[in-house]
């Protein structure tokens, strides 16, 4: 049941993107295309678990039994860099096909405050677990790939829309990214 | 003469023509994500003021003692001190304002902006480049950040700089502080700052 | 200056010479900032209990109890309010699940009779606004000097006596919820609080 209502908060009532601002940049900048955001997606939910699952384990084990909790910050976004590194480089010899993927996204995780962000969340969850944290990072990549697909099918279809020229480019997105986020909010008070 | 004027415009190319916020769009999940207030966005600007000022000190600086293939995380590493600095402090004697920005402060490390000035600048100016670069984008930054605050305080609880204009009960668009607000009024204040950065260039 | 070359030794040496400087001055700045750091956080739980509390002259956060319950995930804090050493009242730490963005804790203060003297909200992600409006004076006021075994504190709606929040019913239930529960908590102790100074 627990697992239910993160799945759903993350997803709906709290999503990453649209309610918590986190991964913004990606949001506009790679939703151009639904083909890309969808490569973006997938790099996001491998990194955001497997980076959280790796940050929480250092948190618990060797940070806080030390005392240096307050590294937290400058370890976790070593951790993230090192993180997505790794797996580029182990990527392009195992699956290249998967590389060709998602490889051109992988140097744009780093910058992503939305890892960062969920690795820092998921620490504060109520009665954490090992398993719940890796659950909180895959519903909110999920989160992540939902809005950012709907966005870019969206972007899309404004191509072919006639809108006045001061709106053109930023104004535009950012103003259809806010009625994403107004739907979304009529999820709020579901869990 | 010459290196004068370069470090006014230098100055000034943060604030309108490269303004980190309207044109650049860096550091946009701080910007959205804290400006439910005025005072909000006055203080993460400050906070990221701060930690870029300090970051391009240090990395102009050190520039020439790190080998270039290891200077990105050797930046990394420079943010992410200044940032947990900067969350110690905040917490120690600005407790009210550290609970308000929440996860927002240790997400200043991965703020592009600071990154994208320590790499595309202050790694190849000299230090006092550096800082004017620093305090002309962070300016930006500050300017947008409060503007954004300001616009969704005054709409959305009908005061600024916890000012109440309205009477206690008065309906007000409380939209405008939900997360939509956030992205409709920047949308309007882009539309607003493309049409006068135009005028004046 | 020239720039050092991409040797190993050199990348090893400055990253090492950064991580062990950057580790350094955050240590020095750890030591400075966590004793206001843990002063300001004793310091606000005081300030809510002065608050909610009828004047005591005991140190409710030394003595606090925490008790077992079965409305809560951990057990509940209470904070017994002393004075000449008679038993004054305390504050008790309510908390709930239900409010439209999850958790509302309140921190409600009890005098030994049972009525509510004050109540003061800790932490809540309600909508800004509309759920926030839960901290006004006019809404809090409602609580005040009544006791909930004979004041209903559902919400007009369901019932009771208390006037919902324009648009945010759901937040009202919730604190009238978490109160309850901080009453709960109290008559069950209320006799062993009494007891603790003799």
């Amino acid at each position: 049941m627990d697992y239910i209502i993160i799945l759903i908060a993350a997803v709906f009532v709290n999503n990453i993107v649209l309610a918590q601002f986190l991964g913004i940049c990606p949001f506009l900048g790679v939703s151009s295309k639904v083909s890309t955001s969808v490569g973006m997606s997938g790099a996001v939910l491998f990194v955001m678990t497997l980076a959280t699952m790796v940050t929480y384990l250092l948190h618990e084990f060797i940070l806080v039994p030390a005392g240096l909790d307050y590294l937290r910050t400058i370890t976790f976004i070593l951790v993230i860099a090192a993180l997505v590194q790794m797996v580029e480089i182990i990527l392009k010899k195992v699956s290249p096909p998967l590389y060709q993927a998602l490889g051109v996204f992988l140097p744009l995780i780093t910058t992503n405050c939305a890892v960062l962000g969920v690795a820092i969340l998921a620490l504060g969850l109520d009665g954490g677990s090992l398993l719940k944290a890796v659950f909180f990072a895959v519903s909110n990549s999920i989160g992540f790939a939902l809005a950012l697909i709907v966005f870019a099918s969206i972007r899309e279809h404004l191509e072919l829309a006639n809108i006045p020229k001061g709106m053109k480019g930023v104004p535009i997105n950012l103003l259809v990214a806010g009625l994403l986020s107004l739907a979304f909010l009529g999820f709020t008070g579901l869990v | 003469m010459a290196e004068k004027v370069n470090q006014t415009q230098n100055f000034l190319k943060g604030i309108v023509k490269d303004n980190p916020v309207f044109v650049m769009l860096l550091g946009m999940c701080p910007t959205l994500g804290v400006t439910s207030s005025a005072f909000n966005g006055l203080g993460m600007g400050v906070a990221t003021l701060f930690v870029l000022l300090m970051s391009n000190i240090v990395v102009s600086l050190v520039k020439t003692q790190i080998p270039s293939k290891v200077r990105i995380p050797a930046f990394i590493i420079v943010i992410a001190s200044f940032v947990t600095i900067v969350e110690m402090v905040l917490e120690a004697f600005i407790p009210f304002l550290y609970e308000q920005l929440g996860i927002f402060i240790p997400l200043i490390v991965v703020n592009c902006l600071i990154l994208g000035r320590a790499e595309a600048f202050a790694s190849k100016n000299n230090i006092l480049s550096s800082i004017v670069d620093a305090l002309g984008m962070g300016l930006g930054f500050v300017i947008a950040l409060t503007a954004l605050g300001a616009v969704r305080e005054i709409l959305g609880s009908g005061s600024i700089f916890e000012f109440k204009f309205v009477a206690e009960d008065a309906n007000t668009f409380i939209l405008f502080i939900l997360p939509p607000g956030a992205f409709i009024a920047l949308a309007y204040l882009s539309v607003l700052f493309n049409k006068i950065s135009i005028k004046t260039t | 200056m020239k720039k050092k070359k991409d040797t190993f030794i050199n990348m090893v040496v400055s990253l090492f010479a950064i991580t062990i400087i950057a580790g350094f001055s955050l240590g020095f700045v750890n030591e400075l900032t966590v004793g206001p750091i843990e002063k300001g956080k004793i310091e606000r739980k005081v300030n809510a209990l002065k608050q909610v509390l009828p004047e005591f002259d005991n140190n409710p956060v030394d003595e606090i109890q925490l008790v077992k319950s079965e409305f809560a995930k951990d057990s509940v804090e209470v904070y017994p309010a002393f004075k000449n050493n008679e038993f004054v009242g305390a504050a008790i730490i309510g908390s709930t699940e239900k409010g439209f963005s999850g958790l509302i804790k309140i921190m409600v203060g009890f005098t030994p009779d049972g009525n509510i003297k004050n109540i003061a909200v800790l932490e809540q992600k309600e909508t800004p606004g509309l759920g926030t409006k839960m901290k006004d004076e006019k809404y809090l006021a409602q609580y005040r000097e009544k006791n909930p075994s004979t004041f209903n504190l559902k919400v007009t709606k369901d019932g009771g006596e208390v006037d919902a929040l324009t648009g945010a019913t759901i937040t009202s239930r919730a604190f009238g919820e978490a109160v309850q529960m901080a009453y709960d908590e109290f008559i069950k102790n209320n006799d062993a609080l009494k007891e603790l100074k003799n």
